[in-house]
């Protein structure tokens, strides 16, 4: 049911772990299945002074599509511009992931939600 | 890759034997048993074998036995068939909480039809409280559904208690046993049951054929109306190939039940033990013993999920289920788990591994490996796991 590239960011994820002196973490879960989805930042800044991510971690306590579209998303977000990072929709991590079964595509949002979490995060940090 | 199947509760490869029994009702034996020449004879007259096998296993009488597609029929069957002819005398219907879905839907279709549908708790173990059954009939109580054992944690109830409170109040009792049948001795008449239903590919036959017992003078309305076969009880056309793999089936699983049980039990409790030594995990539903089904192991391990272990373990050849709400149509986890009064995160770590004739010590051992590394890497990317950061 899942794709051959949904399955083989499961089998090898990347960026999993955790930054010991993130920005920011953005702790989400999904009330519906008991995903829980936890993503670190580590903010930096490119040479015309733009805030981008400058690292992303993730952990993942969920199923095969949670697993596989947290790893694609921070690979697509690695270095880019907050602005630009805060747009991602779950249509577009569905796509990352070469599609999700319709009864998967739920999954897709928590680590939408997880990143535009830590997004806020940092930034309600540095208000502060 | 040898791949390692433990998933016997979902399926059952059909048995060479069984195999061999059907073949000639495919191209050679081909006729309808209803028919009057030669070849609608044979075809009866294998079916009335057959009938006659599966009614033995059971201690029914050969006419008792309905013939139909499986458990799902069965089920619906029973529920639906008792309800609307014996609605004059009341609507009221028990069951339990960890009913099979084809007995649970059932009661849900009858309560937006004017039912009354009480479900029974189960404890942790998954067993059902007798004084509670006692005190949830009425006047108006009409069929008690309860199943023999249970698919995802292999708990047996205590049908032959059920049996003799029915009897004695006079309401019906549907028992689902299609994952007993062939591995627990039935005994319908010591059991004081009504009605039973059963499918062929659990133990070995064909899918798509399977059995309701249905005690003389019970007042079923069928499902299928038609041509009257099955003593109207089930029109349409034997499956006669069906029929003869089901009743083969359950002759050998009948032969080898004691002995298979005792082996699987034993197997059962290997695998448990050497599970339980994997840090944050449990076994959900009864202890290993009489009172679950001796294929069935269902564990549960903290901070990790079901389909991730499925699918992890598929990689390896190793073939499972889950109660994780990922893994269902409906994105909750089993109501089975939650009814034992497991969290949904609890829930979502289960992992069922149902043993086969083919089951063997070292099969174990090679499925306890792979769990302890899966869960290891799991766990490693769960940030449930030692509180996360």
């Amino acid at each position: 049911m899942y794709s051959d590239k949904t399955m083989d960011l499961f089998r090898h994820p990347k960026n999993i772990g955790e930054i010991k002196d993130a920005d920011a973490i953005g702790k989400v879960g999904n009330k519906i299945c008991g995903d829980v989805m936890w993503v670190y930042l580590k903010i930096g800044k490119n040479k015309k002074g733009e805030e981008v991510i400058e690292d992303i971690k993730v952990k993942t306590f969920g199923c095969v599509a949670a697993i596989a579209t947290s790893s694609a998303l921070t690979e697509v977000v690695k270095g880019m511009r907050l602005s630009e990072a805060e747009k991602i929709t779950k249509q577009n991590v569905a796509g990352y992931v070469g599609g999700l079964p319709p009864a998967k595509v739920h999954c897709s949002v928590l680590a939408v939600d997880g990143l535009r979490k830590a997004i806020k995060e940092y930034k309600k940090k540095k208000r502060k | 890759m040898k791949r390692i199947y433990l998933d016997h509760a979902a399926t059952t490869p059909l048995d060479e034997r069984v195999l061999r029994e059907m073949k000639p009702f495919f191209s050679e034996k081909y006729g309808n048993a209803s028919s009057l020449h030669s070849f609608g004879r044979e075809a009866r007259e294998a079916i009335e074998r057959a009938r006659e096998t599966v009614a033995s296993a059971i201690n029914a009488e050969p006419e008792e036995i309905v013939f139909n597609s499986g458990g799902t029929e069965g089920d619906n069957t029973a529920v639906h068939g008792i309800a609307y002819p014996n609605r004059k005398k009341g609507r009221h219907i028990v069951t339990t909480k960890i009913e099979h879905h084809a007995v649970e839907r059932a009661c849900e279709f009858l309560e937006k039809d004017g039912f009354e549908v009480t479900y029974l708790e189960v404890d942790r173990e998954g067993f059902i409280d007798l004084p509670k059954l006692e005190a949830a009939t009425g006047k108006e109580t009409i069929l008690v559904s309860v199943m023999h054992a249970n698919n995802e944690i292999g708990t047996i109830e205590p049908i032959a208690e059920i049996g003799k409170i029915c009897r004695e109040r006079e309401i019906y009792f549907h028992t689902d046993a299609v994952q007993s049948v062939g591995k627990e001795k039935i005994d319908i008449k010591a059991m004081n049951i009504d009605l039973l239903s059963a499918s062929g590919h659990k133990f070995y036959g064909p899918k798509g054929v399977g059995f309701l017992y249905v005690r003389k003078g019970t007042k079923l309305r069928p499902l299928m109306h038609g041509g009257g076969h099955e003593k109207g009880l089930r029109s349409g056309t034997e499956n006669v190939v069906g029929i003869v793999g089901l009743a083969k089936a359950l002759e050998i699983a009948e032969a080898e039940r004691e002995k298979e049980a005792a082996r699987k039990r034993k197997l059962a409790k290997g695998l448990v033990k050497q599970a339980l030594e994997i840090e944050n995990s449990w076994m959900n539903g009864p202890e290993i013993g009489k009172k679950r089904l001796s294929n069935n192991v269902n564990l549960g391990f903290d901070f990790v999920e079901g389909e991730s272990m499925v699918l992890m373990l598929d990689d390896k050849g190793i073939a499972c289920s889950t109660g994780s709400a990922c893994s269902t149509k409906d994105l909750r986890p089993s109501h089975v788990l939650l009814a034992i009064g497991l969290k949904p995160w609890q829930a979502h770590g289960s992992l069922r591994l149902t043993m086969g004739r083919d089951t063997k010590e070292k099969d174990i051992r090679q499925v306890i490996e792979s769990v302890n590394e899966i869960v290891g890497k799991l766990r490693e990317i769960s940030p449930m796991y030692k509180g996360g950061n």
